[in-house]
């Protein structure tokens, strides 16, 4: 089964199944064009625990604890699961961090993306020109020699803190406790309080979880391997992924062609292309993708684990303080903190793609 | 036969690195590269198929991987 997985065959396959499972999940109640949004969501979460207070994007999203199980349940299986970590924490933080900003500047990380194409938003054609954008810059530091060092073994516990964090998100969605603070917070209108049945996203999640963990599935390795190798096996899985999600969109009626009036989009293409060439870089010097960095998180990687922190942090900064995208941000007088924060993102990033040298790899 | 040591370091570093030393590899030439995971021992394998070199994957004792890629 492993050489299915690891073949041409196996990613497309894996692809197609995501692009179908994630059309499928808008067709059960899910937000339009936001199957699965791995930043959307994690967006989400962050609402639901108080971290910002955007009404509209409050709920424990159990797709994102679905992504971790299964890929946990697939590293055991296939006897990869690792505890490891140590490999400049601190930077990977703010890599998630600053991914999440650029990513809710455009309203999507580069799953929604694809699934925002696939439904017939045209404005996703520049967030995707800014993300492969953002990935070039990533490759160059990676040539001239960028390494944020090694991670080495570690104790089991860390590897399981992002599983267990994961499983108490989960008891708090089943359990739904009441608490004068108001919290866990759950949007009552908006994109939060679309969603489908939590068993069955949940379930189809873990289904996710699990294959993406053996095809090593990522979005923006897709993009650095063609770029890097012109090795085009990750992005053959991409564009089945859109095949995919195109096709059923079709089947489901879900498809709506144009640039205005998409669900949860702008057409301020300068912010669309600038939020993603951020969110492109930040992926590109973490070395995954949002979606890869939790099935790396299931599978005991503590830094990735630390990567998806960054992220939910990130997304309460961004809604707090207003830098997330709005529907209206084609009057400058709308665009708020974003752009100022999508630069300060990515001088961050250069910095950090110039200075991290780390320990070179060394003949043994 | 050189030994490189690609332990720890994440995507797409070991696949970066194996690939300078397979550009210098003549043929007969073999090349050792030691991984920890999983992805990094699918990723290098497959670089090196596609470089058109043969691999052979053999497991530690420490769950760590040694390839052992050789220029046809």
């Amino acid at each position: 089964m492993n050489r299915f997985f690891q073949s041409r065959w196996g990613i497309v396959s894996v692809g197609l199944a995501i692009g179908i499972l994630a059309s499928t999940l808008q067709k059960l109640g899910n937000p339009k064009n936001m199957g699965i949004c791995v930043a959307c969501f994690e967006r989400d979460i962050a609402g639901s625990l108080g971290l910002h207070r955007a009404s509209a994007v409050q709920y424990l999203r159990p797709e994102i604890m679905g992504f971790v199980f299964g890929a946990m349940i697939a590293a055991l299986l296939f006897r990869e699961y690792r505890a490891r970590a140590g490999s400049a924490p601190v930077i990977r933080f703010m890599l998630g961090f600053f991914a999440m900003v650029g990513a809710l500047v455009f309203l999507g990380c580069p799953w929604r993306a694809l699934l925002r194409l696939a439904g017939g938003d045209g404005n996703a054609i520049l967030a995707l020109a800014g993300l492969a954008c953002g990935v070039g810059i990533g490759v160059i530091f990676i040539k001239r020699g960028y390494n944020l060092g090694r991670s080495r073994k570690s104790s089991p516990m860390v590897g399981a803190v992002m599983p267990l964090i994961m499983l108490g998100l989960l008891l708090l969605l089943i359990i739904k406790p009441v608490l004068s603070t108001g919290a866990p917070f759950f949007s009552t209108e908006g994109p939060g309080s679309q969603h489908a049945n939590y068993l069955v996203a949940l379930g189809i999640a873990v289904v996710i979880g699990f294959i993406a963990q053996r095809t090593r599935f990522c979005t923006m390795g897709a993009i650095r391997d063609v770029i890097l190798m012109r090795d085009f096996h990750l992005m053959s899985g991409v564009v089945a992924l859109l095949a995919g999600a195109f096709v059923m969109n079709l089947i489901y009626g879900q498809a709506h062609w144009g640039f205005a009036g998409q669900p949860v989009a702008h057409t301020n293409q300068l912010l669309n292309f600038g939020g993603m060439l951020l969110a492109g870089l930040a992926f590109a010097l973490a070395g995954g993708c949002p979606g890869r960095q939790l099935f790396l998180s299931g599978e005991g990687d503590g830094d990735a684990a630390i990567f998806v922190l960054g992220m939910i942090v990130g997304a309460g900064f961004a809604h707090n303080f207003g830098t997330a995208g709005t529907p209206y941000p084609n009057n400058p007088a709308n665009w708020g903190w974003g752009p100022a924060a999508v630069l300060v993102g990515l001088v961050f990033c250069v910095v950090v793609g110039l200075t991290m040298r780390g320990e070179a790899p060394a003949k043994a | 036969m050189e030994r490189l040591d690609c332990r720890g370091l994440s995507c797409p570093l070991p696949v970066v690195e194996t690939r300078k030393y397979l550009e210098k590899l003549s043929s007969g030439g073999k090349l050792e590269v030691l991984v920890d995971t999983g992805t990094a021992r699918d990723n290098v394998s497959r670089l090196a198929a596609r470089e058109g070199c043969q691999v052979e994957v053999r497991e530690t004792e420490n769950e760590e991987f040694i390839l052992t890629i050789t220029r046809k």
